[in-house]
This record gives C-alpha cells, sequence and structure tokens, in this order.
C-alpha cells in the first residue's frame, strides 16, 4: 500500500538569511501508512516540533518535499489548506488555544472551517467528544470552567472532530496525573481503530510509547537516528542514552540483569511482556 | 513569521560600542539628533554620515539588516519626498507640466529632508541594535532619577517598561503558536472581507488575553514572593558606571554637535 505521508530530504531552517539563522532539521526521509501508531522521541530541541508542523503544511520546507498520498502538498494554495483537515495536529499544551463560549462551540470550530453544518457537525462535536471521554453535560460548559485534564480532552476533540487521516500529538499528556494520562492514550487508541488512521504521537515518556506504539522514530540533532519497533529501537539501549534519551526502566532492569549473567531477551519493554519472561525464566524454559 | 521582525532588534556583541555605558549612547543619541536639525550644509550632512557609518562600522552592524529595518518607513520616506518636491516654491523653475511645478529649491529640500529621516531613523536603530532593551530602561531610569523629586514614579514606570519589553517577544512567540494551531483546525485569516477577517481575529485573541492575564499573574505573584515592593531601598546587581571610554564617547558626540554649529554659524 502507499504510504500516506512520505517525507523526502526534508530541510528546514529557521530565519534564514539573518544572524539568527538555524537549522533545526536536516535531510529527513519518513513515510506514514494508515492503521499506524507511532512514537516520536527525542532529546528537547533535536527538532520533533518542527518535523511535524511540516506534516500539515504550517510550516514550509526550507528544501525537500512532503507528499500526502503521493501529492506534494505545498502544489497549490487550496490544496495545503485541504490538507490541514486530513492531517489534524494537535499542538502541545492544546488547551491555551480554546476560545469559544462552549465547548460545544469550540470542538466545532475545525468541522464548521471544512464547510459542516446542521445536524451533520452535531454528530461530529458529539462523536468527538465521546472519543476523547466528554459527557454530553459538559459540552454546553465554558471551557475555561473545566479541569486542565478536561480541557486538554476538549482541545484534542476539537482535531479530532475534523475527522481526519492523520492524527498528529505533540506531547498529549504532558502534565498529567497518570490516570489522565493512559485514558487519553486509550481515547487515542480508539479513534486511530475506529478510523484506521494514522497516528504519530510525540512523547519524552519511554514507558508510554513502549506500550502504545507499533512502530518508534528517533529524532537526534534534527535527523532521525533510528526507525523501527520498539523491539528493535530498544535492544539499542547504550545509544539511545548516548542521545540524552532514556529506555523504560523494566528494559534497564533486564540490561542489568543480563549484565549478571541470566538469561533474558534483550527487547524487553513491557511490564507485561517482561512479567512473563521472568515467570519462564524461573521454570526454566524461554519466553 | 512574526519573529522575523527586525524593527528595533538587539544584536548582541562585544565590541566597543555595545560596551559604552547604555546612558552614554543615550546621551550621545540626543546630541546627534541635535546636531542633525541644526544641520544645513553639504558639509555637515557629510560629516553627519561620516560620524554614523563610523558608528555602524565600529558596532560591526552589517548594512543589510540596517536597510532591512528602513523598509517599513519607506512610504512615510517617500511620502516626504513627494511633498516637499512639489510645494517648495523657490529658485529655479526646473519643470512645469499642468499642475506640477518643481522648482530647484523644493528638490533641494526634499533632497535634505529624506537624508535627515534616514539619518535619524539609522542614529536610533544604532542605540537599539547595540543595546539591549533592559540596559535601555536601566538608563532611563538613572538618567531621569531627578525627576523622582518632583514625585514622578520613575522607577515604576521604568519597572512596567522593562516588563513590557521584556514579554513582547514572549507574546509575540505566543502569538504565533496560537496561530498555527487555530491554523491546523483550518482558519484562515487570509481571505474574506474585512468583517469577515476581524472576525478571524478572535480564535487569536481571547486566548492571547487569557494567556497574557495569566502571565501577569503568574509573575506578580513570582515577584512578591521574592519580596519586591517597589523601588525603595533597592540595590542592583549591574551597577552602571562611566568609563573613560564613555568620558572620550561623549567629547566625540560633543565635537559632532560643536561642529555642526560652526559650520551653521558661517552659512556652510
Ligand atoms: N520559531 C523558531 N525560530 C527559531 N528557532 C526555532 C523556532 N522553533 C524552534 N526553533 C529551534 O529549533 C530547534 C528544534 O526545535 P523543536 O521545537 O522542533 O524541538 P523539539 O524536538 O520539539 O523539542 P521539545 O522536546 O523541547 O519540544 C530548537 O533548537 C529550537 O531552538
Ligand atoms: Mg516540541
Amino acid at each position: 500500500m502507499p504510504p500516506i505521508i512520505e517525507v523526502r530530504d526534508l530541510t528546514h531552517i529557521y530565519s534564514a538569511g539573518t544572524p539568527f539563522e538555524y537549522t533545526a532539521i536536516e535531510n529527513v526521509n519518513l513515510s506514514l501508512q494508515s492503521g499506524e501508531l507511532i512514537g516520536l522521541i527525542g532529546h528537547t530541541g533535536s527538532g520533533k516540533s518542527t518535523l511535524i508542523q511540516h506534516l500539515n503544511g504550517l510550516l514550509k520546507p526550507t528544501s525537500g518535499k512532503v507528499l500526502f498520498r503521493g501529492e506534494d502538498i505545498w502544489k497549490e494554495k487550496k490544496f495545503t489548506q485541504s490538507i490541514r483537515s486530513r492531517v489534524g495536529l494537535v499542538f502541545q499544551y492544546p488547551e491555551y488555544q480554546l476560545f469559544e463560549e462552549t465547548c460545544w462551540k469550540d470542538i466545532a470550530f475545525g468541522p464548521r472551517n471544512q464547510g459542516i453544518s446542521g445536524d451533520e457537525l452535531d454528530a461530529r462535536v458529539r462523536r468527538a467528544a465521546g472519543f476523547v471521554g466528554i459527557g454530553p453535560e459538559l459540552l454546553e460548559k465554558s471551557p475555561f470552567d473545566l479541569s486542565g485534564g478536561q480541557k486538554r480532552r476538549v482541545a484534542i476533540a476539537g482535531v479530532i472532530a475534523m475527522e481526519p487521516d492523520v492524527l498528529i500529538l505533540d506531547e498529549p499528556t504532558a502534565g498529567l496525573d497518570a490516570a489522565g494520562r493512559d485514558s487519553i492514550l486509550e481515547n487515542i487508541r480508539a479513534y486511530q481503530q475506529a478510523q484506521n488512521a494514522a497516528v504519530l504521537m510525540v512523547s519524552h515518556s519511554m514507558e508510554e510509547v513502549a506500550a502504545l506504539c507499533s512502530r518508534l522514530i528517533v529524532m537526534n540533532h534534527g535527523g532521525v537516528a533510528m526507525d523501527g519497533t520498539p523491539s528493535e529501537v530498544f535492544t539499542r539501549s547504550e545509544e539511545l542514552v548516548q542521545m540524552g534519551l532514556s529506555v523504560p526502566q523494566v528494559t534497564t532492569v533486564f540490561r542489568l540483569l543480563r549484565q549478571r549473567g541470566l538469561k533474558l531477551p534483550a527487547d524487553v519493554y513491557t511490564v507485561r511482556y517482561a512479567v512473563r519472561c521472568l515467570a519462564a525464566w524461573k521454570e526454566g524454559r524461554s519466553c | 513569521m512574526l519573529k522575523d521582525i527586525t524593527l528595533g532588534q538587539f544584536f548582541p556583541g562585544k565590541t566597543v560600542i555595545h560596551r559604552l555605558d547604555p546612558r552614554t549612547k543615550l546621551l550621545i543619541l540626543i546630541l546627534y539628533i541635535v546636531a542633525l536639525f541644526l544641520a544645513k550644509s553639504y558639509l555637515s550632512y557629510a560629516l553627519m554620515l561620516v560620524f554614523l557609518v563610523t558608528v555602524t562600522l565600529l558596532g560591526h552592524i552589517p548594512f543589510k539588516s540596517m536597510t532591512r529595518g528602513l523598509k517599513p518607513m519607506l512610504i512615510f520616506i517617500l511620502f516626504t519626498a513627494v511633498l516637499n518636491l512639489f510645494y517648495t516654491k523657490s529658485g529655479r523653475l526646473l519643470f512645469e507640466w499642468k499642475f506640477i511645478h518643481i522648482y530647484s529649491g523644493g528638490v533641494r529640500t526634499a533632497f535634505f529632508m529624506v537624508l535627515r529621516i534616514l539619518l535619524l531613523i539609522c542614529g536610533t536603530f544604532l542605540l537599539t541594535y547595540t543595546t539591549s532593551p533592559i540596559a535601555l530602561t536601566d538608563a532611563l531610569e538613572r538618567l531621569l532619577n531627578p525627576l523622582k523629586k518632583l514625585h514622578v514614579p520613575v522607577h515604576e514606570l521604568a519597572m512596567m517598561m522593562c516588563i513590557a519589553l521584556r514579554f513582547i517577544p514572549t507574546l509575540i512567540e505566543e502569538t504565533d503558536k496560537i496561530i498555527s494551531a487555530q491554523k491546523a483546525r483550518g482558519a484562515d485569516f487570509e481571505t474574506g472581507n474585512l468583517l469577515r477577517r476581524a472576525k478571524a481575529l478572535v480564535p487569536i485573541l481571547v486566548p492571547l488575553f487569557v494567556s497574557a492575564f495569566r502571565r501577569a499573574d503568574e509573575l506578580a505573584t513570582a515577584m512578591e514572593c521574592r519580596c519586591y515592593h517597589g523601588g525603595d531601598g533597592r540595590t542592583r546587581l549591574k551597577v552602571l558606571r562611566y568609563a573613560k571610554l564613555d568620558y572620550l564617547a561623549f567629547l566625540i558626540g560633543l565635537a559632532l554637535l560643536a561642529a555642526v554649529i560652526v559650520l551653521r554659524h558661517f552659512g556652510l
């Protein structure tokens, strides 16, 4: 199947031609398929936010191309505009962008810009609110009266309501407690499965991406350093640590155990799998 | 992007000009402006130009950023030039067509006017390019200190200015972010009539104001937590002191003004 988004030799230079010139990403190549749930990780300043803003045409590449279903998203202005609703982007701390009097209106802002109205609009809003666990009783409230976690959900619903084929989220769980985090991640997965969408999620938590994603992309110094399944990526834990990243805690524990001579696999990155492996190890078989 | 606006932006550096006391630079700018308005002849304008170019070179300010800063002023400058060209009626008649009469005096006035505005703007740019806004407010506060006797709240005004300056980049960055976020939700700021475009600003302005108030609140709390209670008895981390270099620079500024006055006196 052809990729839904393809990035070719993408380079972006901020403030080009001024004394503040800065190359944020250089020669990035990527492709995303429908139905994939991808984690994007990397040290602070490695260019993650810069990269994802290219995928829906908010930033224009200094050089290189971004293709949506094989077509250059910058080929004409109308097309770039239409890409914004096909590729949904949820910014970091999206709750700071709420502005309407009621949650319903705020969630409706995106689909309304797409030209949807009437019953269809209402259905979209309610469906999106359902995905993120915002009940109908909250829809008539002002978004400024909600708790931080609820605001975040409403903001995410505002993008989901456009029903994009690709959903990109920049650190959707930053600053939330464990329960809030888990339920937002569950909502994201639910959307991805219901729509068979491609989802790309930026995160700083290795546990989070390890548990959720089927593929990981690691960025370092403005380039893609690794791209593979979580087990492929986490087996290279030394390199990750050198990039200033961590690995999930269970992976570290297993690496230390292996150093002590225990015969355990190197690609353990979820607690569930770790438990299975340890149980198997105790009975003397492989997992 | 909004961020690329360079009007009065600070270029950090370590040149002689950067190292001067901000008060000296401010005073020299005042001398320079007075001299500029007293200058009358080609010779005195040439002198001013030499001064400006020397300071630009000493401060390692690229001429390109100077011209870029001038761009927004272009219309204003052109307007002044045209006005002076058509409305000065002295000297020889050079050109006549229907209601348009251009005299040699008009050409001269227009030329000097444009030159004067250019020199004025560039001189001010030099100050803001080589002096951080914080240093500038500090200098203003110190220079205006005597007004405290007249119960002018100099410190409070300087503090307000300082905070405003400090938050301009932050708010610009924030605005950029909000615009991007709303664009990602399909907001369109570029098409439609005036009313539609004004309406399109609501999704930007509301979050911007909300966050500005939140920031102001947080800042006030943070300042109180550090026992800020106005200017009385406050000491400074960086105390401004005049050095030899400053006296020298100030003398050069005075010499420039004196030279222009002398030239004017001799009708040059
Ligand atoms: N608008 C901008 N103008 C100039 N430089 C920028 C701008 N935005 C980002 N940068 C620079 O580009 C680099 C990459 O920034 P980016 O925001 O993409 O990093 P990131 O990987 O998202 O980091 P984080 O994990 O902290 O969010 C940083 O060094 C940053 O200073
Ligand atoms: Mg980021």
